[in-house]
C-alpha cells in the first residue's frame, strides 16, 4: 500500500517538481490518478468550455458542487489559489472516448460562477442543484432556484457548516 | 493555442467550401441553448409560487387559451414521486417542468458521515432498482483512491459483471411491466413482474437480499456466490427466452402498441447529447455510446456483446433498446458462466479486508483487526477521482474528494435519471397529453436515484 | 344505518359489517422510495398477489380508498402532499406504514429533509418493519390490519372515538353494569386485539 501511496501523491500535483508547466488553452493541466485534471480561472471557465467543445468534448457529464471549508490545504498546484467552493464539471469526448475534469475554484465572498446553460443545456439542472446544495450562483442561467429542497428552505445543506440532521422538522403543519 | 486555431480554421474553410448545413458545421462553441435544442421554451421556467397565483381565469376568455395543470407528486404513472406542471392549449402540451426533491433524503451528505466502508449501504438505495450498479460504481473509485483497481482478483470481477448484468435484466423487465402498465397492458405488467421475480430469486441466494443489497464493497465482495448459483443463473437463462418471445408477440409487432408508442417522444441525437442524455436514450437516437464499449470496465473488452442503437429516438425504439438489451446481457451472462475462473472473491489486503471469521475465533490480533476495520474503517489516500459505469439508464457516475480519512469528504453521485429527466420537457413539446404518460414512462425515472 | 348514527349497533351486525370491509379493502398505494417497489412486488405480481387475502390495489383516487400504504421515505417537501392525501380519503380509513423510513425514518434519522416517521403526519395502523420489508411482510401488515378492522367497534368509531375494540367495549359495559369505574379504565386490549 505504501507504492500506492506514493503514486497517488505524486499523481495529484506532478507539477511541483516539473518546470514545463503542462497547458490546454491557457489553463493549468495536472491529473489525479490518472484523470486529466484542468485547473481554470472563473474567467477562463466559460472560454475553456468552449475550446473543449470545439476540441471534441461534446457532452457535459456531471457538474458538482464541493464546500472544501475543513480541508482548505488539499493538494493543487501551486498557482491555483485554493477557494472554499470548488465546482468540478466532467466533460466527456463520445467520439475519442475521452475525459476531462474542470476544477473551479470559486470564493466564498462572491460564490458566482458563469452558467454553461448556453452551451450545454443539460447543465440546467446540475447548476441548480449545486445552487441549491450550496449556494453557489451560476450567472445568466435561466432558472435558478432550488430544485431538491422545498422553495422556501432556510440554508444550503451540503455546505460543511451546516448541521448533518438531528434538526426540527421543518413541516411546520405535524400533528396540526 | 496553435493547434486549436488550426482546427477552427480548417472548420470554417470546410464550412466555407461547402453551401449545405453551414448552421450544423458551425463549431460546436459558437451554438448556443436556443440552435442545439430545437424547442428551449419547452421547459416552465416558473415557481410553484408563480403558479398557484394564476388560479384566477382572466376576463376575457380569448386572452389566455392555455392552461397549467399539475401532475403529481403523487400519480400512478409518475414512477414515483416525480411531479410535472404542465401547460396546456386544449390536448397538446405547450410546457413542462418537472418538479424534483420529494424523495430527496439527503444521501449525499449522509454519505459523508458514514465511512468507505459503510457507504455501500447508503449509495445502493438511490437508484433502487439498480443497486448493483450503484454499489459497483462507489466501490470502483474507492478502490481508485486506494490504488488497488488493478489488483481485484479476477473472480471478483466476474462476479461483479455477472450480477450487474442480470441487475440490468431485472431493471429492464421492471420496465417492461410499468412501461405496460402507462399504457393499458396490464398483463404485461404482471409478466414483467413475474420475470422479475426470477431474478431476484437469484439475487436473494446470492446476496441475501431482494433489494439494497450491499453486496460489491470496496475491494471485492461480500461473499462468495453460493453452492448450486450456477443452476440459479441457469434457470434464468432458460427461462427468459421463450418468455421474451412472448413480449414480442404481445407487444412489438402489435399494431396498437406501435400506435401508442411510435413517434410519440421523439428526441435528436444533438438534444440527446446536448442534455447530457446517456443510456438508451441517448442510443435510441442513433449514438452509439455504452460505456461498456466506449470504456471498457471490469472486463466487458473480452465480451462479445452488441450496442443496440436505434435510430428516430421515439418511444418506441426506446422501448426496443430495453428489450434487446435484456437479450444481450443474457449473451454476455453466458459467456461469463463459461469464463468465471475460481480464487479469491475479495482482495487479501489486510487494510481492507477483515480477517475471515474462522480466524476471529483463533486470533486476538484478527479480531482486533476485524473491529478496527468496521469500526474505524480504513484510510484513504486524499485526492479525487470521477468514475462511470454503465447502470440500465445510462452513465451513473461517482465523484469522490478524499481528504485523507475514513469517510469521503465529498461524495456526489452523477445518476442518469436527474439528467435524463431534463428531456422530458423536449419529448413532450408539441405532443398530446395522453402521449405525456408514454413519454415519462420511456425515459425510465428512479426518482430515488433523481432525488438522492 | 340509524343504530350506527344513534352510537348503538348489535354486536353480531357490527360483526358482519366488519368481516364485509375487512374483506373488500381498496388499497391506495403510496409508492414514495424503493419500498413501492416491494409494495408493486407484492400487489401486482403474480406470485404474491394480493387479491387472495380481499385487498383490490387499484382505486384510481384517494377518494375511492379504504386504507393507504405509506411505503418509503417522507421527506418534509413531500409531508403535505401526504397530508393532504389522507384528508381526502373518505372515513373510515385505515394506513399502513412500510419500511423503516416511513415508519421513523430508518437509514435516514440524521438527515436534514426526511420527516421522521409518517405517523408525525397521519395516524398508522400497522407498521411493517424492513429496509425494505419482503412482500410477505406487508402482506402479514394487511392481515394485521383485516384482523384489527374484525375486532374493531364501529360504534366508537362512527361518535369520533379512538380505535377500539370489541372486547374492549364489552368489558365496559360490563364494568358499568357492576358499577365499577376502576376496572373500565383499564385498557384490555394493547394494539388491534388478539390474533385469531
Amino acid at each position: 500500500m505504501s507504492d500506492d501511496a506514493a503514486t497517488t501523491d505524486e499523481s495529484v500535483a506532478p507539477e511541483e517538481s516539473n518546470e514545463a508547466v503542462p497547458e490546454l488553452h491557457g489553463c493549468l493541466v495536472g491529473s489525479s490518478l490518472g484523470q486529466t485534471v484542468v485547473f481554470p480561472s472563473r474567467e477562463q471557465y466559460v472560454d475553456l468550455v468552449k475550446a473543449l467543445a470545439d476540441d471534441g468534448y461534446l457532452m457535459c457529464v456531471d457538474l458538482a458542487g464541493v464546500d472544501y471549508l475543513e480541508f482548505m490545504d488539499r493538494p493543487l498546484p501551486a498557482s491555483v489559489d485554493a477557494q472554499r467552493f470548488e465546482v468540478a464539471v466532467n466533460l466527456l469526448d463520445t467520439v475519442g472516448c475521452r475525459r476531462i475534469r474542470l476544477r473551479v475554484q470559486v470564493p466564498e465572498s462572491d460564490a458566482v460562477l458563469p452558467s454553461l446553460f448556453d452551451l450545454h443545456p443539460g447543465t440546467e439542472a446540475m447548476e441548480r442543484e449545486a445552487f441549491d446544495m450550496f449556494g453557489i450562483e451560476f450567472s445568466d442561467h435561466p432558472d435558478l432556484t432550488r430544485i431538491l429542497m422545498p422553495e422556501d428552505w432556510v440554508g444550503h445543506p451540503l455546505r460543511k457548516d451546516y448541521d448533518v440532521g438531528r434538526i426540527p422538522v421543518q413541516f411546520k403543519e405535524a400533528n396540526s | 493555442m496553435s493547434a486549436d486555431t488550426e482546427n477552427t480554421t480548417d472548420y470554417q474553410r470546410f464550412v466555407a467550401a461547402t453551401d449545405e448545413g453551414g448552421q450544423q458545421l458551425r463549431p460546436r462553441s459558437e451554438l448556443t441553448a436556443t440552435e442545439v435544442l430545437r424547442e428551449v421554451g419547452a421547459v416552465l421556467r416558473m415557481s410553484e409560487a408563480e403558479v398557484a397565483k394564476l388560479g384566477d381565469l382572466p376576463d376575457d376568455p380569448d386572452e389566455d387559451q392555455t392552461m397549467i395543470i399539475n401532475m403529481g407528486p403523487q400519480h400512478p404513472s409518475t414512477h414515483g414521486v416525480l411531479r410535472l406542471m404542465l401547460e396546456l392549449q386544449g390536448e397538446t402540451v405547450l410546457r413542462c417542468k418537472p418538479i424534483i426533491g420529494y424523495l430527496h433524503t439527503g444521501m449525499e451528505k449522509t454519505g459523508e458521515q458514514l465511512t468507505f466502508a459503510q457507504g455501500g449501504t447508503n449509495v445502493t438505495r438511490m437508484d433502487y432498482l439498480s443497486p448493483l450498479a450503484n454499489e459497483l460504481v462507489f466501490s470502483m473509485a474507492t478502490e481508485k483512491l486506494l490504488g488497488i483497481d488493478g489488483e481485484i482478483p479476477d473472480r471478483a470481477v466476474w462476479i461483479r459483471m455477472l450480477l450487474a448484468e442480470l441487475n440490468r435484466m431485472s431493471s429492464h423487465l421492471l420496465f417492461m411491466a410499468t412501461n405496460g402498465m402507462d399504457l393499458g397492458a396490464v398483463s404485461m405488467m404482471i409478466y414483467g413482474w413475474r420475470e422479475r421475480e426470477e431474478v431476484l430469486r437469484f439475487f436473494q441466494e446470492v446476496t441475501g437480499l431482494r433489494m439494497n443489497h450491499n453486496y460489491i464493497r470496496p475491494g471485492g465482495l461480500a461473499a462468495d456466490l453460493p453452492a448450486g448459483w450456477r443452476d440459479g443463473v441457469m434457470r434464468i437463462l432458460d427461462l427468459l427466452p421463450d418468455r421474451l418471445d412472448e413480449y414480442d408477440i404481445l407487444m412489438t409487432g402489435q399494431p396498437i402498441w406501435r400506435q401508442r408508442l411510435q413517434g410519440v417522444g421523439v428526441i435528436t441525437p444533438n438534444e440527446a447529447m446536448a442534455l447530457g442524455a446517456t443510456g438508451p436514450i441517448l442510443r435510441s437516437t442513433g449514438v452509439e455510446w455504452d460505456l461498456r464499449r466506449g470504456e471498457p470496465y471490469l472486463h466487458y473488452d473480452k465480451m462479445d456483446f452488441d450496442v443496440i442503437v436505434g435510430s428516430y429516438g421515439d418511444a418506441f425504439d426506446r422501448y426496443a433498446i430495453r428489450l434487446a438489451e435484456i437479450r444481450e446481457s443474457m449473451k454476455i451472462v453466458r459467456q461469463i458462466l463459461e469464463q468465471l475462473p475460481s480464487g479469491n472473491y475479495r482482495i487479501q489486503d489486510k487494510k481492507v479486508t477483515p480477517p475471515p471469521r474462522a480466524r476471529i475465533d483463533e486470533s486476538m490480533e484478527a479480531l482486533i483487526h476485524h473491529f478496527k476495520i468496521f469500526t474505524e474503517g480504513f484510510k484513504v489516500p486524499e485526492g479525487e477521482v470521477y468514475l462511470g459505469i454503465e447502470s440500465p439508464r445510462g452513465e451513473i457516475g461517482c465523484y469522490i474528494a478524499s481528504d485523507g480519512s475514513a469517510n469521503p469528504y465529498r461524495m456526489h453521485m452523477r445518476d442518469p435519471s436527474f439528467v435524463n429527466i431534463q428531456c422530458l420537457p423536449h419529448m413532450m413539446r408539441g405532443g398530446l397529453v395522453a402521449d405525456a404518460v408514454a413519454v415519462i414512462s420511456s425515459v425510465d425515472p428512479v426518482l430515488g436515484g433523481v432525488d438522492r | 344505518m340509524g343504530l350506527v348514527s344513534k352510537g348503538r349497533l348489535p354486536a353480531p351486525l357490527t360483526k358482519l359489517f366488519n368481516m364485509s370491509r375487512s374483506y373488500s379493502l381498496w388499497v391506495y398505494q403510496w409508492g414514495l422510495a424503493c419500498c413501492a417497489i416491494e409494495m408493486g412486488a407484492a400487489f401486482g405480481s403474480p406470485r404474491y398477489d394480493v387479491m387472495r387475502l380481499g385487498v383490490i390495489p387499484l382505486p384510481a383516487s384517494p377518494r375511492q380508498a379504504d386504507f393507504v400504504c405509506v411505503s418509503g421515505t417522507v421527506t418534509d417537501k413531500m409531508a403535505p402532499a401526504v397530508k393532504r392525501l389522507w384528508e381526502q380519503m373518505p372515513e373510515p380509513k385505515y394506513a399502513i406504514s412500510m419500511g423503516s423510513c416511513a415508519n421513523c425514518g430508518g437509514p435516514y434519522w440524521d438527515s436534514y429533509s426526511v420527516t421522521k416517521g409518517v405517523d408525525q403526519i397521519i395516524p398508522i395502523d400497522v407498521y411493517v418493519p424492513g429496509c425494505p420489508p419482503r412482500p410477505e411482510a406487508l402482506l402479514e401488515g394487511i392481515v394485521l390490519l383485516q384482523q384489527r378492522i374484525k375486532n374493531e367497534d364501529m360504534a366508537a368509531k362512527w361518535r369520533g372515538e379512538e380505535f377500539t375494540t370489541l372486547q374492549r367495549t364489552r368489558a365496559l359495559e360490563e364494568a358499568a353494569n357492576r358499577g365499577a369505574q376502576d376496572d373500565a379504565s383499564k385498557p384490555i386490549v394493547v394494539g388491534g386485539g388478539p390474533i385469531e
